[in-house]
Formats: structure tokens, C-alpha cells, sequence
């Protein structure tokens, strides 16, 4: 057994102090231990992007992300970015331009979403595209993703 | 995955002292996207496991005479810095190159270079503007010239105990390119990947994926400052540089096919080059 570590994460705002092997991913200590599955397990390697979260202002894979190296960073999940009474402008546009469909990557996708706009409020579809290049989706054809993220300015 | 100790250092020399005590069995951890898909495939089991992250003297991005980047230099701050975009644009159009935003938000510079891929998309063109690895270790610091760094797939001139501190690229003169060839446009990894600097008094053409480690065509920069950059020379240059590389079958490319991509994309960097001036 690997001796276990102490790990501080400011999570959604909320200060969290966990005692973890240090083999865990951020991914596995999100959805496991803080109960926020709104992270999602495709591929576990970095490919697929559903397990996007943000960590310190920037989209990150959590599968490929040790938690323990996260001692002291700040996490926002989807969760985080979800109003109780609501949806976040990307959700909304996500569900009224016909961006979701079986729903497995679009956690991922809105969290990517959200920190691309956050960076660059007014991207060009290409830059969209590039910027979603890290998340994959096997129902829609990535066309209708990559319009409701550019309607978002316009909601 | 095998169990492991964890350490944080937040200095140099506490990183270099587990790293030497562990003698060999502890490994560095900085973006981990390399690092991690080797310990979860169990194709690395390492007894200990040190992240770099902590150690503020492996992070920074300066330019004055030269570009200092710490080791600890995401791919995504290298796409992004204007400092970098401005005075080594060849060096940012590589990074964007690379994976996907969130994996360019992990991975750095320093994973890049000591993982050492044959296909690391940042060692050719680094090597084309001649960059120089500063390395510290126990015995203090010494500095090489990239070129030399790397001595194998995944082995470098790192001793035990040595860390990569930073990389440092001179001002350049001249006009630089890398230009990668893959499937896909992303999240592939390289099948050729190109990097060339034109000086006023020299060329540099460096090739990956094309050999065990980051390959220098010399026979085909000779050719290039042969004379002025025709058509007729650089279809020369780039049939040359086919002929130094030493590319292998695998699953992305036959010999044969990576041969003739590396003279394609020789000749397609060498032309916008020449048609950029």
C-alpha cells in the first residue's frame, strides 16, 4: 500500500481537505470521493475529453491529471458552472441548437466551452473547432456543437 | 497501477537529492500525460514518483538577448505567449500542432524534450533554432546543446539526479518552419515532422519521427547553402534529406512512405520559406 497523502482542492468554491493514494487521478477523487459525476470516464487516457474539468482557469483532462499534484489548486466542475435554477449559457445553447444527444461527452464539452469563452469571448468557427479538437462525440457530428458554442454570444 | 511514494519538492537541489537517492527508480512528474499513460499501461512501475511542479526555478518564460523557457512551460503558453509568437513563431505553430487544449495545458516543454519521443513535435524545430538545454544536477549546472540531448527513444544525457531546468533559444535572424505530417490534424502524433531555420550564413533542417532520436540532415543543409535557393536545389535538399533519414515500419508509416514524406515535406518547408521573403 502506498502511503496515503494529504491534499487540499478548492472545489466549486468549497475548500475540501481529503487523505488520498497518491495513484489516484483528479477524475477518480472527483467523482468518487467529492460525489461530482459530472466528470465523465471515456477513455482514461487523455483522448476523449470527457473528463474536462477546469483547474486553475484552464481546461484539463482529470484522467490524466495525478490528484495528488493538485494540492492547493482550485477545481470547477461542471457542477460549479451550473446555476441550481438553471442552465449556464452554454448548457442552454448546447440543448436548444441540438448539440446533445446521448449526453456522455457533453459535460466534458462544456467545460472545454466554457474556458475557450472565457478566453476568447468571440471565437471564429475554426477556433471553436480547434478548440474542441481534444473532445470526442460519436452521436452528433461535432456540426451542431461547435454552432450552439458560437450562438452562445448571441443568448 | 503499482504503488508508488509521493514527494512534492520546492527546491532544485531537494528534487536532485530523492531523485539520486531513489538511484534510477523515482521519476520526475511535471504535465504526466506522457508519464501516466506508461504507469496506467503498467509499461512503467517506478518506486517513486517526484513532481516538479512545486519548484519555482524550473518556471518562467523571459526574452532579452535570448528566450529563457523553464522546463515547466506549457505547450499551450508556448502556442499562446505573444513574446513567442512574435520572435519564434515556427516555435508556437509547433505547439498548436500538438494534442488538444487540455492536454497542452498539462504537458510541458521539459516533458516534451526527456520524455524523448522520436516524434517530439517541439525537438526538431527547437534544435533547427539551435537551442541549448540547461541542465542542473547535484554537481551543479551544465549546459548542452539540444542536439546532443537526446541519445535514444526515450533517453536523453540526463544523469540521475539532473533535471532540465530550462531551454534557451538564441535571436534569430533568419526565417523558421516546422511543419508536421499525420493523419489526423490533431491529437495525432507525428509521422514526419520537419523543422527548419534558414540563417543568413546557415541552414538547419531537423527531422523526426524519422529516427531514433531528433535527426540533423547535414548533407541536405550543405545542398541549401550551396548556392541560392532554386526550385532545382531545394527538390535536391529535400531528396537528400530522404536519403539521411532512418525512419522504421510501424503502424503509422512504412520506410518507404515516411522516406518520401520527409522529402515532400523538406521541399514544402524550404518553398514557403524561400516564397515568404
Amino acid at each position: 500500500m502506498a502511503k496515503k497523502i494529504h491534499l487540499t482542492l478548492n472545489v466549486n468554491d468549497e475548500h475540501k481537505e481529503l487523505l488520498i493514494d497518491p495513484r489516484r487521478s483528479l477524475l477518480d477523487v472527483l467523482r468518487n470521493d467529492l460525489e461530482l459525476r459530472g466528470a465523465h470516464r471515456g477513455c482514461d487516457s487523455g483522448d476523449c475529453g470527457a473528463c474536462t474539468v477546469i483547474l486553475n482557469g484552464k481546461a484539463i483532462t482529470s484522467c490524466m491529471t495525478l490528484a495528488a499534484d493538485c494540492d492547493g489548486d482550485t477545481v470547477i466542475t461542471v457542477e460549479g458552472i451550473t446555476p441550481v435554477d438553471g442552465l449556464h449559457p452554454v448548457q442552454k445553447a448546447l440543448v436548444e441548437e441540438g448539440g446533445i444527444q446521448c449526453g456522455f461527452c457533453t459535460t466534458g464539452m462544456v467545460m472545454t466551452a466554457v474556458a475557450l469563452l472565457d478566453q476568447n469571448p468571440h471565437p471564429t468557427i475554426e477556433e471553436v473547432r480547434e478548440g474542441l479538437a481534444g473532445n470526442l462525440c460519436r452521436c452528433t457530428g461535432y456540426k451542431k456543437i461547435a454552432e450552439a458554442i458560437l450562438s452562445v454570444e448571441r443568448k | 497501477m503499482k504503488s508508488f511514494d509521493y514527494f512534492s519538492p520546492k527546491t532544485l537541489s531537494e528534487a536532485s537529492e530523492i531523485l539520486s537517492k531513489n538511484n534510477g527508480d523515482a521519476r520526475m512528474i511535471a504535465g504526466g500525460t506522457d508519464l501516466l499513460l506508461k504507469m496506467k499501461a503498467g509499461r512503467l512501475a517506478p518506486k517513486a514518483i517526484v513532481n516538479i511542479k512545486r519548484i519555482p526555478d524550473l518556471r518562467g518564460l523571459t526574452f532579452n538577448s535570448h528566450l529563457t523557457m523553464g522546463a515547466l512551460t506549457t505547450l499551450e503558453e508556448i502556442k499562446g505567449s505573444p513574446i513567442i509568437r512574435q520572435h519564434y513563431p515556427a516555435l508556437s505553430e509547433a505547439a498548436a500542432t500538438m494534442a488538444s487544449v487540455q492536454i497542452r495545458n498539462l504537458a510541458t516543454v521539459g516533458g516534451n524534450m526527456c520524455n524523448a519521443a522520436p516524434s517530439a513535435d517541439l525537438a526538431p524545430i527547437l534544435i533547427a533554432l539551435n537551442a541549448v538545454a540547461v541542465i542542473r544536477g547535484a554537481k551543479g549546472e551544465r549546459r548542452v546543446s539540444l542536439e546532443e540531448f537526446f541519445t535514444g527513444p526515450g533517453k536523453s544525457v540526463l544523469g540521475v539526479g539532473e533535471l532540465l531546468v530550462s531551454l534557451e533559444v538564441p535571436k534569430q535572424e533568419g526565417r523558421s518552419i516546422y511543419l508536421k505530417h499525420s493523419p489526423r490534424e490533431h491529437m495525432d502524433i507525428a509521422v514526419v515532422g520537419v523543422g527548419i531555420a534558414l540563417q543568413k550564413n546557415s541552414a538547419r533542417i531537423v527531422l523526426g519521427a524519422v529516427a531514433p532520436i531528433p535527426l540533423r540532415a547535414k548533407k541536405a543543409e550543405e545542398e541549401v547553402m550551396s548556392g541560392s535557393l532554386t526550385k532545382e536545389r531545394i527538390e535536391r535538399a529535400a531528396k537528400i534529406a530522404a536519403e539521411e533519414s532512418k525512419p522504421i515500419d510501424d503502424v503509422r508509416g512504412s520506410v518507404w512512405y515516411r522516406k518520401k514524406m520527409v522529402e515532400v515535406v523538406v521541399k514544402r518547408g524550404l518553398m514557403e520559406l524561400v516564397n515568404s521573403d
